[in-house]
């Protein structure tokens, strides 16, 4: 069996690879580049601990072949924070207690900054919808919920003040209100 | 050094705030390192051939093809594994668990076992065993298999205390209870009777079971594995594969969920065996599909419940006949059932009677409270049917009967200061139940009880040259355990939270800790922490003594410095816990506190939940609208992880109660082992799970604590089944309450 | 196995004729590489289809839509025409799994699997869509209805591949709507489900109708019988409940891990008539 080889961008840094042409990305990611923090909870796309995106879109890396990723951009877990400053999603799942074994935790932190990313101002349904693929068997949701509309709050206060700041208060509340629309 | 255990009802300082974990940035940015997540160098790849047949003779297993493959390094069935523990049943029973022993006893039961250089190759491998099966007939129902006709399991179980000579399924029967049951049955206005079942669940931990294993040929051997237990791990592993206990060392990875599942060992026995053969380091990690089929669910069941009470509101007589299966190996599930059914009431007669029964499934282990959810439908649902027969509250007739300080516990003991009693309390009086309810709608409330556990446990408490402290402990950190713990060290030592770090220590670095069950973690080594951090405020004393030159006994420890009590030192100046410890090297070298203790005492816990559903009338789907959770906890020590217990534990009843099951075909095959067709609740499924901390402080603990960890999965079954009863108007009797059942039964009343 | 990932229809066409073996075309792989996993395929070849330009996107055409053969069901919800059209072909699309699996997933694909609790085929029933099939003998354009054969099967010849999914546009006062059923709110394959679309005439009347169900047959199933029930009224009472009858005379589903034959068949005449409701509405009925 002839390995695949593969240029990529995984996290902002470029990658290389070579991997069999069955394998998901995955088991590339965990095994050959040394990223575990996409968990295996099922393999079948079922319970969403191995959430990444791929050029943005929020996808299982259980249910993307590894040679499908030439020339694409994956963000994992790992790529969440920048430098020694965490997300705000990742500061609020501590600060609201939203994980207690862990292993869900990347996962939801990828599919919930995929939310936020398109829709800014959530409702609780709709977390509770998109984050429906990303299975908790600990927490019940509640507090998950909870931290993601706490980000979604603070993200929201960051982005008024920084609009604000930038060009007056006035068009800061315009542009907020576009990012939420 | 020997402490006292009792209540003391100090004053706290850092207890009941909601720190931040000390492991949550690990576990945001996903360098936490689970079961999966280690590699050593060398390492193959290990995976499990499992038998297709829920029962059948192994007539042969022909091993040659694979071990020819290239890139196969070991290849190994039952004869690899072959007993070393003196024919002990109980060790045996886990043994052949691990590989079948010439009979696959279920479908998913591991029968050989390949290590090779990748997946690739070990997966190949595994299609080239040959395995000559013969199948038998099975059977898969508990009901079915306490039948005299009934294919049987184990050829050498016999019902205790029954005919000596006669193959049988029930592996034991157990009774509790006291009073005359004929007596109060006959002082009986009312006498209801119903029977329920409930179907087999699984703990579904997002993690499924991994462990990297390594053995040398001078038998000594590493473990790294997600686990509950540790030290329970290597004690199993090392007397089923005749290795001594201290050259095995077991090292707890982060655990991704474990609720009973992960207490103990399944294939880390065979990773061993496998490292063993091969003298490499094989990593073993289980897929979805064997976790469902291979490990550890809870029992299904059949239960009868019959009720009397007078018009007074006052249960007179109450009998339970629990039957419970165990899977293919003998347990004690039923009779846990047995002890906990009527846990909640003080009844005058009482009487429970328990079967295990083996069946061809899955060994099952422990679930969260394990045994009592089902017990608890049973029991609380027929509660309900006599309240509405007696035309009484169902609150306020379990309030009625509630069982109280005093009160002798249907399975033996008399309960000291419990917290059923506050918990209904609560229910009446929280705002849930003043929701006006709409069409298809209804509410129900059920209570649970568990006992909890408290068992051997050992910490170490090191205090660093810069006054920070090291906590070393052996109970596994299953959902924040390590921030309950550093807390518990703060207030002790009187430091700040930060300036703790607790680590779950490997088995060579502490004695022997129980595995982390039983809601025992922040219970017990809390304990041993507590007493291990008053073993290092003697030294720290000590050495106070030495730096101000008093007598030990003029030096007490106040608010984390050593403080010369008596006017004749009134010129002396506190000394800080980090001034004591920098100047350690000069007082005699490092300064440490340990502590073993058996944590006897564990406080027996309550909750009580309310919950509103509706349902749809024409397809039988129920939505859960409100939760509410109402449980004693004795002391919260870190409020937001007891909720998360709470809410943890009622979602998953919630899961149960509607729609997670085991399905078995005709041929005896679990045909939904994924998370596809095992429906455990999503996030869309559920409302937000509001809970209430009780606070009636366990007498044996120093703080006051109870474990908290399972109680809350009891009630849900009923509370659910009551709730859904009272919107469709007919009462459900068989769990989960799956929308074709609901419907079913709103058409068969028709 | 080989995998290979063309950037033209022609190519993609060419590796899957002249491939000996077992080969495969992936597309979202949120079903292929399930199978794979499991090892319930060893295919020799994968043909990735999504380098393919012409596959990438949703166009709107003279007669309608064009829905690439690698659209992601994500990208349909994005499309606000799509949505106005065919608001129950996207919702249907939409609950195809969870947003991992919507940012794989693709309508061609869902029909290719031919299970016959796909999502979003009796929405495309419905709707009048057809598949275009290219293969080594050229194009040619067939009703999806036609395209699965049975669980599993479909009527794909060797070397054939479907390059998109096209609509009609609608015609005036056009609605369509898909309900399923399935015991959880979200991950769960339909235990029985119904698409309705409707074409409203003076007054309200319903003029045209269609009504296809999913999960209670080997394959979708197209009920005229259901839609000569509500043509011609205001979905009235009566009209909804001779529907549902006649959507649960059209059933013949099976026992299995998923559901009864007995709740499927009663089941899909409640959605069948929940779901005319939504399309009537949608198509501007009162």
């Amino acid at each position: 069996m002839a390995g695949v080889h593969v240029s990529t961008t995984i996290n902002g840094d470029p990658v290389e690879f070579v991997c069999q042409p069955g394998e998901v990305l995955l088991d590339v990611l965990r095994n050959r580049i040394g990223l575990t923090g996409a968990k295996e909870g099922c393999g079948t796309g079922d319970c969403g601990a191995c959430s990444v995106t791929v050029d943005g879109r929020l996808v299982c890396a259980c249910l993307v072949l590894g040679a499908e990723v030439e020339g694409r951009s994956v963000t994992t877990v790992e790529g969440l924070a920048s430098g020694g400053e965490l997300h705000p999603l990742q500061r609020k799942f501590i600060e609201h207690a939203a994980l207690q074994c862990g292993i869900c935790t990347p996962g939801f932190l990828v599919a919930a900054k995929a939310l936020l990313d398109r829709n800014a101002s959530p409702s609780e349904e709709e977390i509770r919808y998109a984050l429906a693929g990303n299975l908790c068997r600990c927490t019940g949701y509640d507090k998950i919920v909870r931290a993601v509309q706490a980000a979604a709050s603070e993200l929201a206060t960051d982005a008024t003040r920084k609009s604000g700041k930038a060009s007056g208060s006035k068009s800061g509340r315009k542009s907020t209100k576009k990012q939420v629309a | 050094m020997s402490h006292d255990a009792s209540f003391t009802n100090q004053k706290f300082k850092v207890i009941g705030t909601r720190v931040p974990r000390p492991d949550g940035i690990d576990k945001v940015t996903g360098r936490a390192r689970y079961g999966a997540d280690a590699t050593a160098p060398g390492q193959l790849v290990g995976m499990i051939l499992r038998s297709p047949h829920a029962h059948a003779d192994i007539r042969k297993i022909d091993t040659s093809a694979a071990e020819a493959l290239p890139g196969v390094k070991a290849v190994i069935t039952s004869a690899d594994l072959p007993d070393k523990v003196g024919g002990r049943r109980d060790m045996l029973d886990i043994l052949e668990n691990c590989m079948a022993r010439g009979r696959a006893l279920y479908d998913g039961h591991a029968v050989a076992a390949v290590a090779a250089i990748d997946a690739e190759t070990a997966k190949r491998a595994l299609k080239l065993i040959k395995v000559d099966y013969k199948p038998l007939a099975h059977v898969t129902d508990v009901d079915e298999a306490m039948r005299d006709d009934a294919p049987i399991v184990q050829p050498w179980v016999r019902t205790a205390g029954g005919d000596p000579n006669k193959p049988t399924n029930v592996a034991q029967i157990s009774q509790f209870g006291h009073g005359d049951l004929d007596a109060g049955f006959a002082e009986a206005d009312v006498i209801i009777e119903r029977s329920y079942k409930t179907e087999q669940t699984h703990q579904g931990y997002i993690e499924p079971h991994a462990c990297l294993a390594s053995v040398g040929p001078d038998g000594q051997g590493e473990l790294w594995v997600t686990t509950q237990g540790h030290y329970t791990f290597r004690t199993q592993c090392a007397a089923l594969l005749g290795m001594e206990v201290a050259k095995l060392k077991v090292t707890s990875s982060e655990i991704g969920g474990g609720f009973g599942g992960k207490t103990h060992v399944w294939m880390e026995p065979v990773a061993l065996a496998l490292s063993r053969k091969a003298n490499r380091p094989v990593k073993l990690v289980l897929t979805r599909e064997e976790t469902f089929r291979g490990t550890g669910p809870t029992c299904s069941t059949s239960i009868d419940i019959k009720i009397g009470a007078r018009r007074d509101g006052r249960i007179t007589a109450a009998l339970a006949t629990l039957r419970y299966q165990d899977g293919a190996f003998p347990g004690i599930w039923g009779m846990l059932g047995a002890m906990t059914a009527w846990a909640c009431y003080d009844l005058p007669n009482v009487k429970s009677v328990a079967y295990d029964v083996l069946v061809n499934r899955p060994k099952v282990a422990a679930y969260r409270a394990p045994s009592a959810p089902m017990a608890a439908f049973a029991v609380e649902s027929t509660v309900d049917l006599v309240a509405r027969e007696l035309g009484m509250d169902p609150v306020d007739f379990r309030l009625l009967n509630a069982a109280k300080e005093g009160t002798r516990a249907s399975y033996g003991p008399t309960y000291g200061p419990i917290g059923i009693g506050p918990t209904l309390e609560a229910v009446k009086n929280h705002p849930q139940m003043k929701v006006k309810l709409g069409p298809n709608q209804g509410r129900g409330m059920a209570c649970g009880f568990w006992f909890n556990f408290g068992g051997q446990t050992c910490s170490t408490v090191n205090i660093g040259v810069d006054g920070t402290v090291n906590v070393s402990v052996g109970t596994v950190d299953v959902g924040g355990s390590r921030a309950s713990l550093s807390l518990i060290a703060a207030e002790e030592l009187g430091v700040p939270y930060e300036s703790v770090k607790c680590t779950v220590a490997d088995t060579a670095t502490l004695g022997h800790n129980d595995t982390t069950e039983g809601s025992r973690g922040t219970f017990s080594s809390g304990m041993a922490i507590i007493f291990a951090c008053r073993n290092a405020v003697q030294e720290l004393r000590a050495r106070a003594a030495k730096m101000m030159d008093v007598p030990v006994e003029d030096v007490h420890w106040e608010n984390g410095q050593a403080v010369a009590l008596g006017t004749q030192h009134s010129n002396l100046q506190p000394l800080t816990l980090a001034q004591i410890a920098r100047k350690s090297p000069q007082t005699g070298g490092p300064i440490a506190g340990h502590n073993e203790v058996v944590a006897d005492g564990a406080g027996v816990s309550f909750a009580s939940h309310i919950c509103d559903v509706e349902v749809d009338p024409e397809t039988g789907q129920t939505r859960v609208l409100r939760y509410a959770v109402i449980q004693d906890a004795g002391k919260a020590i870190h409020p937001d992880y007891v909720e998360g217990q709470f809410q943890g534990a009622a979602a998953q009843g919630i899961g149960w109660a509607l729609n997670e099951e085991y399905i078995y075909g005709k041929d005896g095959r679990l045909q939904n082992p994924g998370f596809l067709d095992y429906r455990i609740p999503v996030c869309s499924d559920l409302p937000f799970i509001d809970t209430q901390i009780l606070e009636i402080p366990n007498p044996g603990h120093p703080y006051g604590i109870r474990g908290v960890g399972e109680t809350s999965i009891v009630p849900p079954l009923a509370a659910i089944g009551n709730a859904v009863s009272n919107a469709v108007g007919v009462r459900m009797t068989h769990v989960p309450m799956s929308p074709p059942r609901i419907l079913g039964a709103i058409k068969a009343a028709r | 196995m080989k995998y290979e990932a063309p950037t033209s229809t022609k190519d993609a066409v060419a590796l899957l004729a002249k491939n000996k073996g077992s080969a495969y075309v992936l597309a979202g792989g949120s079903d292929l590489l399930v199978r794979l996993k499991g090892g319930f395929i060893e295919p020799d070849l994968i043909v990735d289809i999504k380098r393919i330009g012409a596959m990438q996107e949703i166009k709107k055409t003279a007669s309608g839509f064009r829905i690439g053969a690698a659209v992601p069901c994500v990208a349909m919800g994005e499309s606000q025409a799509l949505n106005k059209a065919w608001p129950g072909v996207v919702e249907a699309a939409k609950l195809i799994g969870s947003d991992q699996v919507q940012g794989r997933c693709t309508v061609t694909g869902n029909l290719c699997n031919a299970s016959p609790a796909a999502d979003s085929v009796p929405a495309l029933v419905t709707a009048r869509a057809k598949a275009v099939v290219v293969g080594p003998k050229g194009r040619r354009t067939v009703a999806v209805e036609k395209i699965p054969a049975g669980p599993g099967r479909t009527t794909l010849t060797k070397g054939e591949l479907i390059e998109a999914i096209t609509l009609p546009a609608p015609k005036p006062k056009t609605g369509d709507a898909y309900l399923r059923f399935t015991p959880r709110t979200e991950m769960d394959i339909a235990v029985c489900s119904a698409a309705v679309s409707v074409t409203l005439g003076k007054g309200g009347v319903v003029e045209e109708a269609r009504v296809a169900l999913g999960a209670v047959a080997p394959t979708v199933v197209l009920v005229p019988a259901a839609a000569k029930a509500i043509i011609g009224t205001k979905l009235d009472a009566a009209a909804l409940d001779a529907l549902a009858a006649a959507c649960r005379a059209a059933c013949s589903p099976i026992d299995d891990k998923r559901g009864t034959v007995e709740f499927r068949t009663d089941v899909a005449g409640v959605l069948a008539k929940r779901a005319a409701k939504v399309a009537y509405q949608r198509a501007g009925g009162k």
